[in-house]
């Protein structure tokens, strides 16, 4: 409908932006990928745009960002045979129309030698109309609790007695992994820490058996992330919170914000305990989908990792068990939900998924927001936040309908 | 002189933008034919803006064939501060409407010699053809732009440094931090202004009941420069009630009895 052509100024109008934590009406003006100070071209450069788009009304939103899926159409990111051969773009692509622009493939628990095919791989790819942008892997396991191991198989579980060489001779090279999910009570685990905060890697408490103190240790090294809380870790309890009292510690470093990961298909996640983490710390809540290869899929049986996974009234369990391996969610559902089941309102609910994210990923700078000079990826989405569109570095790359938006004048 | 007497700010909002909407209508602007129109900043013509707006969505004007020239703008504030005047025409006007950015004129208090910049804002007013329409406000101290008191009635567009109680007044724009004020501004003079076709002054408030008796029933004084638009041909004062509370109930009385006359001047044409 408009090419998306070199320094051509895009002016999208009759939206609802969400920006510095309102929803407003604003224009939001955007070149060469990336979102613009209208009022500085405006007296600047003196010119107008080539394109004015009409948004019908619509809330203008910051692309979501997902740190936590495992997979989704058949593609699991931990199995090397259905990631070769484009299974990476058919995710990449098919998560558009759930408001996605970047995200976190997941590996989970996996022998050494699969994180060596894997991991080069997945490589760190910007979004385009070919689907959305990488932002680099996370890592859930190896370094976890045998406890607290969920759907990883056990044997596979290892710790780092030798500190950061076990974490190098496990996954090979580093250079794509975004995030480590690890276990903080490990022999070695707050040096682990440092050296993986050291190398830009976002170290994710989680899978875990730890008390509070061990997890505020490990924020104190440079941890700063929790993994789909209250799941797979042990509950709070008032004498010991465990890791779930990270989200009231008064013992973090000062103005530490605590993020963590929560899977809001209100299956993982009771909506009161939802609703717990929302009003206790609502600016570290993060959506994420923790969604397996049958997100998209019809019910049946599927292989998971090493595992035999059945899929049932919107359930993913390891088959033959009550143990829950993974969402089947999208991520235009949970914010719906979290909307609905915390009343939280729209602003927070979407941040959830975007600023929130990209906070934990140290990327806010460029991702998550509308602010000016950041790049242009955003959704638009009905009042009741059903997406509609979805634009990646100023490219429409994917819509519900023919009519969502229209070009309403063309400056020749 | 004309003086329009009504009730309430919202309705000095509403006359004023009418009578500026009917003026550009009458006007018959084209590409040929620019109208040019005067703009001051500040809380008393921010409803005339809104209402302008609205037209403006309504479809019932067009600032396409319009050019604009901003009475003033602060020295050293950064363009994209929020209280810069270029902030605040972006921000209340510029944006909401159709007027192209290179039709927008505002001095700027960044620019590497500020005597020039005057001079060729001057000259850029002249290049227009003059200003059809300058529109302005008033402060408490009868000043136009920022000719503070005891400015010559004959300036043309120049520094200027603000008076104290202006930078006190403006404190509350900046984090109610005086020191955070900036001292100095461009301003178009108290002769540019009178080099307009026509003038329209703004005045709302009881605050500016004494600056409103200054400009029009007392003699002409550079301490209330407003009051030189006593000589001008064409100057239209549009005001609340509460401003009128200095004036004589003669004055006042004289130019309500007027207003059937004032009125059809800001409707649509028949």
């Amino acid at each position: 409908m408009f090419s998306n052509a070199e320094g051509k100024l895009f002016q999208y109008r009759n939206c609802r932006i969400l920006k510095d934590h309102k929803i407003y009406t604003e224009d939001l003006w955007v070149r060469d990928g990336k979102i613009v100070n209208p009022e500085k071209i405006f007296f600047e450069e003196k010119i107008l745009a080539d394109y004015q788009i009409d948004c019908k009304n619509k809330i203008l939103a910051p692309g979501f960002i997902e740190t936590q899926i495992n997979g989704a159409f058949g593609v699991d990111f931990s199995q090397e045979e259905t990631i070769v051969n484009g299974g990476i773009g058919k995710v990449c692509k098919g998560l558009l129309e759930q408001g996605i622009t970047s995200f976190c493939p997941t590996v989970i628990t996996s022998p050494s030698l699969a994180y060596k095919k894997i991991l080069p791989l997945i490589k760190k790819t910007k979004g385009s109309k070919d689907g959305a942008g990488i932002i680099g892997v996370h890592v859930e396991g190896p370094f976890i609790s045998k406890e607290k191991k969920g759907a990883h198989k056990e044997e596979l579980i290892q710790t780092f007695d030798n500190g950061f060489k076990d974490v190098i001779d496990m996954y090979g090279d580093l250079s794509n992994i975004a995030i480590i999910t690890l276990a903080p009570e490990l022999h070695n685990s707050q040096q682990v820490i440092k050296e993986c905060v050291d190398r830009g890697i976002i170290v994710s408490l989680g899978h875990s058996m730890a008390n509070l103190t061990r997890g505020e240790e490990a924020i104190w090294n440079g941890a700063s992330y929790v993994t789909h809380l209250f799941n797979a870790m042990l509950p709070f309890h008032h004498r010991d919170p465990h890791l779930v009292g990270l989200l009231t510690s008064n013992k973090l470093p000062p103005d530490t914000q605590i993020y963590y990961g929560i899977i809001a298909d209100g299956i993982h996640t009771h909506p009161a305990a939802l609703r717990i983490a929302q009003r206790i710390n609502p600016k570290g809540l993060v959506l994420v989908t923790d969604a397996i290869q049958a997100m998209g899929l019809p019910e049946g049986k599927y292989k998971f990792g090493c595992q035999q996974i059945e899929i049932k009234d919107n359930r993913a369990t390891v088959a033959g068990t009550n143990t829950l391996c993974g969402s089947i969610v999208s991520m235009d559902r949970c914010v719906r939900q979290l909307a609905k089941s915390t009343e939280c309102g729209h602003v927070l609910a979407l941040e959830t998924a975007s600023l929130h994210p990209a906070k934990v990923l140290k990327i806010s700078n460029s991702k998550g927001t509308l602010d000016f000079d950041t790049d242009a990826d955003f959704i638009l989405l009905s009042e009741d936040l059903h997406v509609q569109a979805t634009f990646i570095a100023g490219e429409l790359v994917w819509q519900r309908s023919g009519d969502v938006i229209s070009v309403i004048s063309r400056t020749d | 002189m004309k003086l329009v007497i009504l009730d309430d700010y919202s309705q000095v909002s509403e006359w004023a933008a009418k009578y500026v909407r009917r003026r550009i209508i009458d006007f018959n602007p084209g590409p040929n034919r620019y109208f040019t129109l005067g703009l001051p900043t500040g809380s008393t013509p921010l409803g005339m803006y809104k209402k302008l707006i609205e037209f403006h969505k309504q479809n019932l004007i067009s600032f396409r064939y319009v050019k604009t020239f901003n009475m003033d703008e602060y020295v050293g504030l950064a363009q994209d501060h929020l209280e810069s005047y270029h902030s605040f025409m972006w921000n209340n006007f510029f944006k909401h409407i159709d007027i192209n950015p290179e039709n927008a004129h505002i001095l700027d208090g960044n620019a590497a010699n500020l005597e020039t910049e005057c001079v060729s804002f001057e000259k850029k007013i002249k290049d227009a053809g003059g200003i059809e329409l300058f529109i302005g406000g008033i402060g408490p101290d009868g000043h136009i732009a920022f000719n503070e008191p005891g400015s010559s009635l004959v300036s043309r567009t120049r520094v200027k440094t603000l008076a104290q109680d202006t930078i006190i007044a403006n404190a509350r724009f900046f984090g109610g931090d005086v020191s955070k004020v900036p001292t100095e501004a461009l301003t178009v003079g108290v002769g540019t202004v009178m080099d307009a076709n026509e003038v329209m002054i703004l005045i709302t408030g009881a605050h500016k009941a004494f600056a409103l008796h200054k400009a029009i029933e007392d003699g002409i004084n550079h301490m209330w420069t407003v009051s030189a638009f006593q000589q001008h041909p064409r100057t239209i004062f549009i005001c609340d009630e509460d401003a009128t509370l200095e004036l004589k109930v003669k004055t006042v009385k004289y130019f309500k009895s007027l207003m059937h006359v004032h009125n059809k001047l800001k409707d649509d044409p028949q």
